[in-house]
């Protein structure tokens, strides 16, 4: 479980964050805001990436701040472009980078790589270069670099906004087949329509936040 | 280089990196000590008859030496101009040997299996102060994105051609600098996210 404890962040004179607190703890989450709302630097505080100016985060009880190392191995994290993601120049290459700084042996990390590659009808790109995939292919390959390395919490962040219809609903299948908990950043509602809570993030605070139901209305009024 | 690790179970795909890599400095090396243009025929065409054997196409060759036709051309040009056509053949044909050779190293070794090699070899400097981890990780982001930057840089080039913009230089490198450095960023942040020890 996620916890922030009035969270604020800022850069230079610039709020982005101001006093939030959410208990994180349901098993589908969206975040949603319209650009520029600071969701994405949300997304980056579950995970460490982003340290808050005053207040705490608190994954499963460890501080980011204190325990990011730690953090990271809870939280996997996708970006919203995979090219930013995907850090080595072959498909196995890239499984492998996440395991061998956790330590894992040679034999997991290719059994781990096999099933994943399996898993994502991807094993025939095993050896192929990164840069030649498709960009459906290529997300399919950044999320399962993040999973190979077993995170509990899966925070994504707008993971189909460069994708065509096509690759959008093999990534919508593949995340809703996850056991992980998912915390999603998205525009895309129709990808959100059954979780478990949204959460609507404008101006750096919380405007909204419930069931999907009851929090797309009032974020399609916020966007009008 | 770019086109990296094709895969397949040649002999030279079996052959360990580490006298692959040997090999090629060799060669490299002797290549740049001879003066025969007759030498240099033969070893170029010795090269490409390795290609077949480490289950390459002849299109696989011309690849690449396809992106330095222009300085080839040019090369041969000149030389041509200032030293005759005989020494004009030699530097060219020198030149694409060695291309055509390294390839050869890249096209048939996994990248990992290579920067694994040069991790190992680069202990030796360690007393020096130089971090083996750190530097083949500088060799694998490289290799990753340099055509990642060739896809901006073309994305941005016709970005500006549209503009009428693609004759300024200015115009093209400074969203490209600045795309890169906001890519950099969060690569440096994927690096963090995935458990990397700085």
């Amino acid at each position: 479980m996620i916890e922030l404890k009035n969270v604020s962040l800022s850069f230079g004179t610039r709020t982005v964050l101001s006093d939030i607190s959410l208990h994180l703890s349901e098993r589908r989450i969206a975040i949603l805001g319209a650009n520029g709302s600071g969701k994405s630097t949300f997304a980056r505080l579950l995970n460490g990436l982003a340290q808050p100016t005053s207040g705490e985060v608190l994954v499963d009880g460890l501080n980011t701040l204190k325990k990011a190392r730690d953090v990271r191995r809870k939280v996997g994290f996708v970006f919203q472009n995979p090219d930013n993601q995907i850090v080595m120049p072959v498909v196995e290459e890239d499984l492998a980078f996440g395991m061998k700084n956790l330590g894992y042996s040679k034999e997991n990390i290719i059994a781990k790589s096999d099933e994943i590659l399996a898993r994502y009808h991807m094993s025939d790109l095993r050896e192929h270069p990164a840069h030649l995939l498709s960009g459906g292919q290529k997300q399919l390959l950044a999320i399962s670099g993040v999973l190979v390395m077993e995170p509990q919490i899966l925070v994504m962040d707008e993971p189909t906004t460069l994708l065509d219809l096509r690759n959008k609903r093999r990534i919508t299948r593949a995340v809703a087949a996850l056991t992980q908990q998912v915390i999603m950043v998205t525009h895309d509602l129709d990808l959100i329509a059954d979780y478990d809570r949204a959460i609507v993030i404008d101006g750096g605070r919380v405007f909204a936040d419930g069931k999907p139901a009851k929090v797309i209305p009032a974020y399609q009024e916020l966007m009008a | 280089m770019l086109d990296l690790y094709s895969p397949g179970r040649s002999v030279l795909h079996r052959t360990r990196p580490a006298p692959k890599m040997l090999g090629l400095m060799v060669a490299a090396t002797l290549l740049f000590l001879n003066q025969s243009l007759l030498i240099t025929i033969i070893a170029t065409t010795g090269i490409l008859l390795l290609y077949p054997i480490a289950q390459l196409s002849p299109k696989q060759a011309i690849t690449q030496v396809r992106p330095l036709l222009w300085v080839f051309i040019l090369f041969f040009a000149i030389q041509w101009y200032f030293s005759g056509i005989e020494l004009a053949a030699y530097v060219v044909l020198r030149l694409a040997a060695l291309i055509w050779l390294a390839s050869l190293v890249t096209l048939t070794t996994r990248s990992s299996d290579m920067i694994d090699t040069m991790t190992r070899a680069l202990h030796v400097f360690k007393p020096l102060g130089v971090n083996p981890e750190k530097v083949s990780l500088a060799i694998s982001l490289a290799l990753r994105f340099i055509p990642v930057l060739a896809q901006i840089t073309t994305e941005v080039r016709e970005a500006q051609k549209v503009r009428g913009l693609e004759r300024s230089v200015i115009a093209v490198a400074m969203p490209m600098a600045i795309r890169a450095i906001k890519m950099a960023d969060e690569i440096s942040d994927a690096i963090d996210s995935r458990g990397y020890r700085s």
